[in-house]
């Protein structure tokens, strides 16, 4: 019987010919992954195991992300503790302030995570890097801890579903809306345990920004992994960045998947995912109510990238943000904020109204940076929309595209582009 | 090993957000997210917890972030075991690596009340339901699961090695 892509990469770094789904393993890591959220707790896990050390410096990435520059005192403790622990082991890979980006961004544009390897990352959506055809899953803490000190990591081999995806997207839809279909689809629990492949002559059509949205959203359908095959748009993408050796696994023929989804890509409409599960999506044309914006964020790891940003501009170019709307952009990284200041988009943003932030995924998660107060609603570009997410619990949370974001933001309530006439 | 006490009962995809809100996760100090736990679903939770009680939830628990922060809230606060129909996988995973005793189980899921007494016989994977008076038969973890939880968690298990 074949293997999946998944699969194969698994047996590869598990020194196996074959696995199987089901099968517990010990994979050797390429990459693992900590922010200045989770690897506190994993440098004090570490500290506890005997013969204290770091498996390879090189192959550490601790990114400093979530909370900075610091929101408050307990927050510069835990980047204090990273820093530390970064010059103690001579971390190669440690990002501050100034270098930094938010990781699942930053990562792959360093050239760090690249086809055939196995990440693991104290971050849920370390499954990002599956855009670039290597295995990545998020863990915590501990597994962190347990990386670091060995390079290894038990797993279970996951069975997968295939996505075929067909045909080619229209205008407005964009990688976001193809995973928001999805996981309206299948559900928030509908890829448990498993892998997300997403394949066909569809993924054509899709830059690499939008395979690492779809990549990244994986585990929102609790998928363990999303991966894309390794194209030509895929290979470019890590030319340009990484002198890392990379190895192109493809799925056998005869390989098994628990189901197949068939994806037209040409049907798709921008997407909203409803409060307060990402799987309560709607077309944008089956929106009857209105949806007043109190905030719009346009960010995160999901939907900061450079593509995402252009989007928006193109949209909120010679506009004005609607009065009462905060809007919030987020470019991910030092890199995108730059292009995007010379590209112009920064000007664009700034002459409408909005603001735009040094990379953080500060109101992702309801850090600080765009806080909800009781009864408001946020259209976001961001990846969860749970109870409190962002704020006060009875605030709420609508996914949508970067298209959709921005305009929402010039209407003041849930908009797709076309109602600019778009 | 064993856990005997009353029961937090919880619907479906109870998420890391919920059982700890990401604006007390600047602290990772067990005791302090403890007084947190639960907080944006059940505002009472903290005071109401005694040592040794269950959470019994539906599908999909611990969805969301891979905070560790989350077992650890709740391992602090007493919670001795979380029952759930299915269990998020990132949750899973932290939950055994930090000691925190998780059981899979369907029908005790679905048959358990808030306020029944329950006891859980981790080695063999039985459910009992003293104030019903039914019993279930959850998933008994893989060995090596089995040694991970009774170290306490796997940096103690990896040390034991």
């Amino acid at each position: 019987m074949g293997m999946t892509m998944t699969q194969k990469i698994l047996a590869a770094h598990a020194g196996l010919n074959e696995v199987k789904a089901g099968q517990l393993i010990e994979a050797d890591l390429d990459l693992v992954l900590g922010n200045d959220i989770t690897a506190p707790v994993a440098i004090k896990e570490m500290e506890k195991i005997k013969g204290e050390g770091v498996f390879n410096k090189d192959k550490i990435a601790l990114v400093l992300d979530h909370f900075v520059p610091n929101k408050d005192i307990k927050s510069a403790e835990n980047c204090k503790c990273v820093r530390e622990f970064a010059q103690k082991h001579e971390i190669t890979n440690f990002f501050d302030v100034g270098d930094m980006g938010i990781e699942h961004a930053l990562l792959p544009e360093k050239g760090l995570t690249v086809a055939g390897d196995v990440i693991i990352g104290a971050d849920s959506h370390t499954c990002t890097y599956g855009a670039l055809g290597a295995f990545s899953t998020g863990v915590g803490s501990t597994d962190m801890a347990a990386g670091m000190a060995t390079g290894k990591a038990w797993f279970k081999v996951p069975s997968a579903i295939k996505f075929n995806m067909i045909g080619k997207p229209s205008k407005w839809v964009s990688g976001k809306d193809v995973i928001l279909h999805i996981i309206g689809k299948i559900g928030v629990d509908g890829a448990r345990y498993k892998s997300m492949e997403f394949v066909g002559e569809g993924i054509q059509h899709l830059s690499i920004d939008d395979r690492f949205t779809i990549a990244n959203m994986a585990i929102e359908a609790g998928g363990k992994n999303g991966i894309f095959p390794v194209d030509d748009v895929a290979l470019t993408y890590i030319k340009e960045r990484s002198k890392k050796p990379y190895t192109i696994y493809e799925a056998d023929v005869d390989a098994e998947y628990d189901e197949e989804y068939t994806i037209d890509l040409s049907t798709l409409e921008p997407t909203v995912a409803f409060p307060h599960l990402p799987e309560n999506t709607k077309p944008i044309s089956a929106v009857t109510e209105e949806v007043k914006a109190d905030q719009v964020v346009i960010g995160s790891c999901t939907n900061g990238r450079i593509d995402d940003l252009r989007i928006a501009a193109e949209i909120i170019r010679g506009e004005r943000i609607a009065k009462g709307v905060r809007c919030i952009i987020i470019p991910a990284t030092q890199e995108i904020y730059l292009q995007a200041i010379e590209e112009g988009l920064v000007k664009i943003f700034i002459e409408a109204g909005a603001i735009v932030s040094t990379p953080t995924c500060g109101p992702c998660l309801g850090g600080y940076m765009g806080i909800l107060a009781s009864g408001e609603k946020c259209i976001s570009t961001t990846n969860r929309n749970f109870v409190g997410r962002m704020g006060h619990v009875d605030s709420e949370v609508y996914l949508v595209s970067p298209a959709v974001a921005a305009a929402s933001a010039v209407t003041g309530k849930l908009n797709s582009p076309e109602a600019l006439g778009m | 090993m064993k856990a005997l006490g009353k029961v937090f009962k919880y619907g479906d995809n109870v998420d890391t957000d919920v059982i700890i809100p990401a604006r007390y996760l600047n602290s990772s100090d067990p005791a302090e997210l403890a007084q947190h736990c639960m907080i944006d679903i059940d505002k009472d939770f903290a005071k109401r917890v005694s040592k040794g009680d269950l959470i019994v939830a539906n599908k999909n628990f611990g969805c969301g972030s891979s905070r560790e922060h989350a077992p650890i809230a709740i391992k602090a606060s007493g919670i001795s075991c979380v029952i759930a129909e299915t269990f998020a996988r990132i949750f899973y995973r932290n939950a055994i690596n930090i000691g925190l005793p998780i059981i899979e189980c369907e029908a005790a899921a679905k048959d358990i009340d808030a306020g029944d007494e329950v006891e859980v016989d981790f080695d063999s994977g039985m459910i009992y339901n003293r104030t019903k008076g039914n019993e279930y038969q959850g998933q008994a973890f893989p060995e090596f699961m089995q040694k991970i939880i009774k170290s306490e968690g796997l940096i103690n298990y990896i040390n034991r090695k």
